[in-house]
This record gives structure tokens, C-alpha cells and sequence, in this order.
């Protein structure tokens, strides 16, 4: 017997109204009153404020019945928003076809972190899961009065509720709420950001429920690109917008101390904007603005050439002051255990500073009217960077909206949040809309840089080969000298150049991994960025950020110590590894690749062209993800063929496994690019690597022939991420590949031709 | 300083007033508004701006409109429609290629040029005409795929 079917006190007037049992979740019978304000105590037509405790910034039924889902992260281009969708098509009951969903306009959604560390499902979409189950719970209830049914005895289906025992008793979602808002206050925990967390009353579905919830559903979004119909940021145009070009110095460092506007007058609506650093022009037309910033005569301050030679770089990093030093992990006591050690295993590794270099240069709209900011920027996250507008142009955040559009590839604090703070400062100095597009050698000289580190691995070995002891530290720039957005102009090129004061942050990592070591102690050492104010070299978060560098490292060096124990890689790695699903990944890529246990290195190999296979496995926020990569060499050049790749991936609840695959294929093809050709050259004065040949990345030409994916699916685990565990292991499986074939150990990224073949000689 | 060029641009005419050494790019983003192509690198080192001029891919953002004279420009969006796509504007939807997809100009123009003149090209072969573009998202697996495919639908 539940609650709702106690039919004796029910009002004459509310069983006349319905024709039969009216229901609500509060249990009691109601009056009339009540049932006519069912729908405004759940339904308004005015909408609420756009506040993380109202179901409305999540949710709503449109007039003609589709769903929109405001989303407060955004997608990057691994279709998230195809995942989102299905969550919430999922809960709600509705087609997937039904479902909008809208990204990172901060006029419709929260701030619930923007791109950012793999979580926009592992976050995001749990908040919009618990948002859409909320609804259908509402929705539902609604029904139930509306149609005088139990709840019980209702279903819903394509978002039509209807009696399950009378199919002519039915409303839809449309019809009960269309149009109008929903008036529902979550129970928010009062984070903002990726921690945001504001559920309902509601529980989600079970797994075992799902029908759309793991479905391969294809992007919608790629026809509209294939068929040039979908704008970029680069493609928004406003009336009376003029161009913006930005210009730098030619020693990092120096500022402006004279500047001719006369020079650049031949073009129509050329004027330069000056402030200390800060120094740009705008111009009617975007090739004028440009040839503007190329003609402006600008006297430069003296300064000295801030850099290191390059080829001292890491003796830099060795002997630079500590900032900040954290021990992440320990446990046992690791001095005491290498003392009595039987023998010591070390190694260095180092990592260069690499770049976004994203596949054009960052493009931001800033219009101005009446005290109203409008920012379209390509932006990983539009709500920090409208709190940095607001705060770079002194006007309350409530005035600047930020309307993401997608822009030209996005991984990390590239350059995005600095060109809409650029842009806004321009905006604001001509009292015009200013679209400014940085040029290439700004998107790759200048955007904020992937830390340069050094890390240093030791393990103890009893008399037996056992582990007794293992230690790693590394010693790098810091994650976060500018922080992972442009929320606060200390952290942007618009802000320092400006002469705000500055605040570098501290940050770095250890391995995320599970290996079961008595004694094990893993921290980090951060050191002072190389110049402090608008430097090309300011570090900051590049697609997963310190974990390539952190698992190059120690994943190189279990290899190592696998060798020198004279253990099969996969083998030493299973004696110590303690998770179960870790394990599962590491035996999943054994299988899927058909590896065969032996020692490296081969020895069955001679003359120039040889192979070698290689593991890498770590985690990541969840996730898990081991790699087996087959690579040929070339000895005679150095060139490096990464040929296969075995990818085994858990990330617990698998949203669309087809998205996933594509996701994963990225992330090693990149990994590849970053670990064979991509490092930040510099000299004494600036950045030298300024475009595609002083930058190079994967060529088509060395694209793997394979990457066999196998998908670790656990419906009943919480999804973890996907966008970025997959890159982390790529340079380690790589590295263990080239000591597979050739019995020589490179501890250094890039593995450039040169670099190899030296290493080989 | 400035000229006027008659441009014809996915079959229709378009007078554009501008500076001869301006680079096409900018007359067809800014002159004429099309959306496509992109601004990548200025330098021809990526693809992201290529367009076809009577059928050859090249770069827009080197191209001064000096050099364009009578020739016929395709951009991706003349290339194809949802209703009416080329081969490898199809073979890109069914694959799922781009993920930022500011690149695809490049790969879908360069490819499209390359395959009306090669039937059936080997995977070295399509690699090789593909060499030199430039994308950073890392779907080189997928866009080898569709052109493949596409080769295929083209015969």
C-alpha cells in the first residue's frame, strides 16, 4: 500500500476535477487550490534567476517541446555535447533528437568550470544527469496531479507521461510545461566551478536501465563544418567592427617608450593603442590592421635578454632556487629503506616547454554599448574569462556576457583568454566593436607555455630483486605560473603588459599509478618563471597537463628497473601494481596487442631498420589507460615510425563508446606529435619557435598506422574522463618501444631525428 | 593603391575593391564575407585558408589578388551541400572527422583537387598529396579514412 492511494480524504471538488486519485509527493491529499497550483508551484512563466540552486539554469522544455540542456562547460571538439545530450535525453525520458544542448554562454548557463581537466562528464554531466532526472521527477508529478494518477502508475516515454494502465490518460512535458520555466530549487553545495554540484530530489536511472546512455549517436556538428555552414569565433561580425592587431617586443621584456602613429596613417581607421606594455592597432580593415602592426615605428626600452642559453636549459632547472616543494605521496620510511639497500637504480628524464600551437591563432569580439560588454571567444572557459573583461575594463561581471564559439582548436590555457582581454582593452581605447585575431607567431611564440621539467626516479632492490624503496621528484616550472584561465588580469597578457601586480602560482604533480611499494615517496619542486612579467616562456596547463612530462618519467624508468631485474616489462609491472582495474588495462593492451613475455631488449635484431614494443600505463582522476606501442627505427637517420599503437581505456560508465574512440585516437595521435617532434626552442632574447617549421608537429606522413582501441566498460562505476588520460602514457610506451629495439635509453623529449640518431651512435 | 577585381567565386561574381598585393584570403573573409577559409597561419605552412583556383588547391593567404586573374575560385562551401556533397564532404560526415575542425579546409579542398586527378590512390599516394597540412587535434587516423572512402565512392 503506498501513500498516494488513500482515496478516502480526498476533496469532492478535486476527484470532480481530475476523475480520479490525485497525487503528490508530499503524500497528503490536496484541495483544488492545490491542484491548480501544481503548475505554478513548478512551472512560471518568468524565469528565474540564472543561479546553480535553480533546475531552470539546467533545464527547459521549449514551447515546442524540445529540450534545452544550458551547459556550463563546453565542448572542444571531442562532440561532449553529444554525451551531454544523451545524459539528459537519457533522464528525461525525451529522444536524444529533442535535446539542445547550449555551451558556455554565461547569458544560459553557470559557471560550472568550462573545458577543464577531463571533467565534462565526469562533472558536468553528473550535474546535468541529477538536472534532467530532477525534471522527469517534477515532470512526472505534475502528471500524476494534473491526470489525478498515482505516480506508480505512470510511465513516460519520448516526454509523454501517461497512465500505465489507461494509455488516454497522458500529457506531455510540452503541455504541461512548454515554454515556461521551471521552478524548482536544487540543493546546491555552493561551488562553483568543475566542483558545482546542485541535485534534486530525484535518483538518476540505473545503468541497467539505459537505452541511450551508451549508444555509439554521431556528432551533429560535423556536417555543418564539413559544409563551411557552422561559424568560428574568427567568422562573428558586428556592425561598425573594426580589426585589432597586437604587437610584442623582439626581447621579451621590453616595453614601448615611443610610438609614431603618423607612420601607420595611410590606412583607413588606423589608431594605436598604447598603455605602458600594452601596445596594438586597430584598423577599418582586418589586412590594413595588419600591415598597421607591421609598419608602426616603436621605439623599445633597453633591456637585457631575459633567457638562458637553451642548450643550458635543464642545468637551469637543476640549479634554479626551490619556490615551493610539496610531497604529494609517502609512505613507509624511504630514506631508512635506501640505506639498506642491496642496489640503487636511478635516472633523470626532462621535458621541454611546448606549446598549444593551436591550428590557428586566437580570435576574440569585443563589443561595448550602453556599459554592456558582449566577448565571443573561443574560450575553454567563457565564465573566468568574463570575470577577466569585467575586471580589465572595470565594470561589474554582471554586465560582460561571453558567448563561446567554437574556436581554432583549444588544449589548455592556450591563448584564447588573453586575446579576449586584448580584445576588450582595444574595444574599450576606440569605442568600437574590435575583432583582434592574434598572428602566428603570437598563437605559437606567445601563448602560455607547457612547463620545461626535470625529474629524477630512484628505486631500492633487495638482494633479491625485490623493490624496497622508491622516490621521485621532480624539478620544473610551475603549472600554474599563470593560472589555468583569464580570470584575473595578473594572469593574462593584457593584465602584466599593463603593469598590474603579479602573482605567480606554484603547482606541479607526481605519477598517478598504483604501484604498491613499502617505502614510496613522490613530490614536485617548483622554480621561478624565467622572466616575471608578459614573458612568451610563462607556463601554465597544456592538454593534461604536467602528466605527459610526470609519466614519461616514471613509466621510462619502471622500464628500467624492469631491465635490470631482468623482468618482462608487463610482468614487472603486474608484481607490483595494486588496483584491480589497473591491472585489467595493463593485461587488456597485453592481450589486444599480443605481447610476448620477454626481456628488453631485443637481441634478435640487426642492421638498420629495427622495431621494438613498449607499455606505458597510468591513471588519471580515475581513469586508467595502458598503452603498448610498436615503433620502427631507422638507425641510419634517427627517424622514429610509431607504427601501432594498443590503447586498453577504463573510464568506469561509458557515455558514447564511438565519441570515446575518436576522443582516444586524438589524444595518441598528439601525444605522438608532442613526444617525437614538439619543443619551444628560445634564445637569449624571445621565442624562436614561431610557426609550423620552427614548430613542427605530426605530419600526415608519420600518422600511426593503427591505434587499436579496447574500451573497459563499467556501467555501474561513475564516468571518469576521457580527454586527456590517454595522452599521458604515449611518450613512456614510446620510449620503452625504442629501448625494446635498440637497448639505448632516451631520457630526453623530444625524440627528434637528430636527437635519436645521436643517441644511437 | 586600390584595384578592382571581378572574382568568381563558387559560380557567382563579386567585384572586390582592395589593395593587389592583399592577399586573396582576406577578399573572400572580409570583401566578399564568406566564413571559410581560415586564417591559420599566413605563411602557407598549414592549409587551413586553401581554396581551389580552377580546380588546383592553394593557399589564400599567399595568393595576392594579383595573381588570381580569371581563374574560377572554389571554397569548401561550393564545393558541396548537405543535399548535393562531394564525395569527400560525405566521406568527412561518415567518418566523423574534425574535432575543432578549423582545419578542414586544407585537408577537404587539397583532397578533393587530388582525387579528381588520381583514381584509386594507394595510402602512400594519398599521403604524400596530403603532406604538409596541418592538424592539431589529431585526426590524421579518421581524415585517412575518408579520403579513402572517398577515393573509393569516386572510383
Amino acid at each position: 500500500m503506498t501513500k498516494f492511494e488513500k482515496t478516502s480524504s480526498f476533496s469532492r471538488r478535486s476527484v470532480l476535477l481530475g476523475g480520479g486519485a490525485l497525487v503528490v509527493s508530499v503524500g497528503a491529499a490536496v484541495s483544488l487550490d492545490t491542484v491548480l497550483s501544481i503548475g505554478n508551484a513548478y512551472a512560471q512563466g518568468a524565469k528565474p534567476p540564472l543561479t546553480p540552486d535553480q533546475l531552470s539554469s539546467y533545464i527547459a522544455v521549449n514551447a515546442d517541446g524540445t529540450v534545452s540542456a544550458f551547459f556550463g562547460k563546453m565542448d572542444m571538439g571531442h562532440g561532449l555535447h553529444v554525451a551531454i545530450g544523451q545524459i539528459v535525453a537519457e533522464e528525461l525520458d525525451v529522444p536524444f533528437k529533442a535535446v539542445k544542448v547550449i555551451m558556455a554562454d554565461t547569458a544560459y548557463t553557470v559557471n560550472q568550470g568550462g573545458a577543464s581537466g577531463s571533467t565534462g562528464i565526469q562533472l558536468g554531466g553528473k550535474q546535468m544527469r541529477m538536472a534532467a532526472a530532477e525534471a522527469r521527477r517534477v515532470l512526472v508529478e505534475m502528471a500524476a496531479g494534473l491526470l489525478s494518477v498515482p505516480i506508480d502508475k505512470l510511465a513516460v516515454a519520448d516526454g509523454v507521461v501517461s497512465a500505465t494502465d489507461d494509455k488516454a490518460k497522458r500529457i506531455s512535458y510540452k503541455e504541461m510545461i512548454g515554454g515556461k520555466y521551471f521552478n524548482v530549487t536544487l540543493d546546491w553545495n555552493k561551488q562553483m566551478g568543475n566542483a558545482l554540484y546542485a541535485p534534486g530530489k530525484a535518483q538518476p536511472k540505473k545503468p541497467s536501465e539505459y537505452k541511450i546512455v551508451g549508444q555509439p549517436i554521431k556528432r551533429e556538428d560535423v556536417a555543418p563544418k564539413v559544409f563551411a555552414i557552422e561559424d568560428f569565433v574568427t567568422d562573428v561580425k558586428v556592425p561598425g567592427m573594426v580589426h585589432g592587431r597586437m604587437i610584442h617586443p623582439a626581447i621579451a621584456g621590453a616595453v614601448p617608450v615611443k610610438v609614431d602613429e603618423s607612420s601607420i596613417r595611410q590606412y583607413p581607421g588606423a589608431r594605436v593603442v598604447w598603455d605602458k606594455g600594452f601596445l596594438g592597432v586597430v584598423a577599418d580593415k582586418e589586412w590594413d590592421a595588419i600591415q598597421a602592426a607591421e609598419k608602426l615605428k616603436v621605439e623599445w626600452s633597453q633591456v637585457e635578454a631575459p633567457f638562458p642559453d637553451q642548450a643550458k636549459l635543464y642545468d637551469h632547472i637543476r640549479k634554479a632556487p626551490v619556490r615551493k616543494a610539496e610531497v604529494e605521496k609517502q609512505n613507509g620510511n624511504v630514506d631508512e629503506a635506501f640505506k639498506t639497500a642491496a642496489k640503487v637504480i636511478e635516472a633523470d628524464y626532462e621535458w621541454p616547454f611546448q606549446s598549444h600551437a593551436s591550428m590557428g591563432p586566437a580570435c576574440a569580439l569585443v563589443e561595448i554599448k550602453d556599459g554592456n560588454v558582449t566577448c565571443w571567444s573561443g574560450t575553454q572557459k567563457s565564465h573566468f574569462v568574463q570575470q577577466g573583461v569585467a575586471a580589465t575594463l572595470g565594470v561589474p561581471v554582471a554586465n560582460v556576457r561571453v558567448i563561446h564559439k567554437a574556436g581554432p582548436g583549444s588544449y589548455g590555457r592556450n591563448d584564447a583568454d588573453d586575446c579576449a582581454s586584448d580584445a576588450a582593452v582595444l574595444a574599450k581605447a576606440v569605442g568600437k566593436p574590435v575583432r583582434l585575431q592574434y598572428m602566428r607567431d603570437q598563437g605559437t611564440g606567445w601563448d602560455p607555455k607547457g612547463p620545461a621539467s626535470t625529474h629524477k626516479a630512484r628505486i631500492a632492490l633487495d638482494a633479491s630483486g625485490k623493490v624496497t624503496a622508491y622516490e621521485f621528484t621532480s624539478k620544473a616550472f610551475s603549472r600554474v605560473d599563470v593560472d589555468t584561465n583569464g580570470s584575473k588580469p595578473f594572469d593574462t597578457l593584457a593584465g602584466q603588459a599593463q603593469g598590474v601586480a603579479l602573482k605567480s602560482g606554484d603547482g606541479f604533480g607526481v605519477p598517478a599509478e598504483s604501484y604498491a611499494f613499502d617505502n614510496k615517496r613522490m613530490g614536485w619542486e617548483t622554480i621561478p618563471p624565467l622572466l616575471e612579467r608578459s614573458s612568451p616562456l610563462r607556463t601554465s596547463h597544456l592538454r593534461d597537463p604536467v602528466g605527459p612530462q610526470i609519466h614519461f618519467a616514471s613509466e621510462s624508468f619502471m622500464d628500467e628497473v624492469a631491465a635490470a631485474v631482468g623482468a618482462d616489462p608487463i610482468e614487472f609491472r603486474l608484481r607490483y601494481v595494486k588496483e584491480a582495474r589497473d591491472v585489467a588495462v595493463i593485461k587488456a593492451a597485453a592481450e589486444k596487442s599480443g605481447w610476448v613475455t620477454r626481456t628488453s631488449p631485443r637481441k634478435d635484431q640487426t642492421g638498420n631498420k629495427v622495431s621494438g614494443r613498449g607499455i606505458a600505463y597510468s591513471q588519471r582522476n580515475g581513469t586508467r589507460v595502458a598503452i603498448v606501442a610498436e615503433v620502427d627505427i631507422d638507425r641510419s637517420t634517427g627517424k622514429i615510425f610509431a607504427r601501432k599503437f594498443t590503447v586498453a581505456h577504463d573510464c568506469g560508465q561509458i557515455i558514447n563508446p564511438d565519441g570515446l574512440v575518436k576522443c582516444i585516437e586524438g589524444n595518441i595521435v598528439q601525444g605522438v606529435s608532442r613526444t617525437l617532434w614538439e619543443e619551444v626552442t628560445f634564445d637569449r632574447k624571445a621565442v624562436t619557435s614561431v610557426d609550423w617549421i620552427s614548430y613542427p608537429i605530426l605530419d600526415i606522413t608519420e600518422t600511426p598506422g593503427e591505434v587499436n582501441v579496447v574500451l573497459i566498460d563499467h556501467p555501474d562505476i561513475p564516468p571518469s574522463g576521457a580527454g586527456e588520460p590517454s595522452i599521458r602514457p604515449v611518450a613512456a610506451a614510446i620510449a620503452n618501444a625504442i629501448y625494446d629495439a635498440t637497448g639505448v635509453r632516451i631520457r630526453r623529449v623530444p625524440f627528434s631525428p637528430e636527437r635519436v640518431k645521436a643517441a644511437l651512435s | 593603391m586600390t584595384q578592382k577585381f571581378n572574382l568568381t567565386i563558387d559560380g557567382k561574381s563579386h567585384t572586390v575593391d582592395a589593395d593587389p598585393d592583399m592577399p586573396l584570403l582576406y577578399a573572400l573573409r572580409d570583401d566578399v564575407g564568406l566564413n571559410n577559409p581560415h586564417f591559420g597561419c599566413g605563411l602557407a605552412q598549414c592549409g587551413a585558408c586553401t581554396v581551389q583556383l580552377d580546380g588546383q588547391a592553394i593557399r589564400s593567404c599567399v595568393t595576392p589578388l594579383s595573381a588570381v586573374g580569371n581563374g574560377k575560385i572554389t571554397t569548401l562551401a561550393g564545393l558541396g551541400t548537405p543535399e548535393k556533397p562531394h564525395p569527400i564532404q560525405a566521406a568527412y560526415v561518415e567518418e566523423q572527422v574534425p574535432q575543432c575542425g578549423y582545419c578542414i579546409n586544407g585537408w577537404i579542398m587539397t583532397a578533393a583537387a587530388f582525387l579528381a586527378t588520381k583514381k584509386n590512390p594507394s595510402e602512400a599516394e594519398i599521403k604524400d598529396a596530403l603532406s604538409g597540412l596541418k592538424c592539431r587535434c589529431g585526426t590524421h587516423i579518421s581524415i585517412l579514412k575518408a579520403v579513402k572512402r572517398a577515393a573509393t565512392m569516386m572510383g
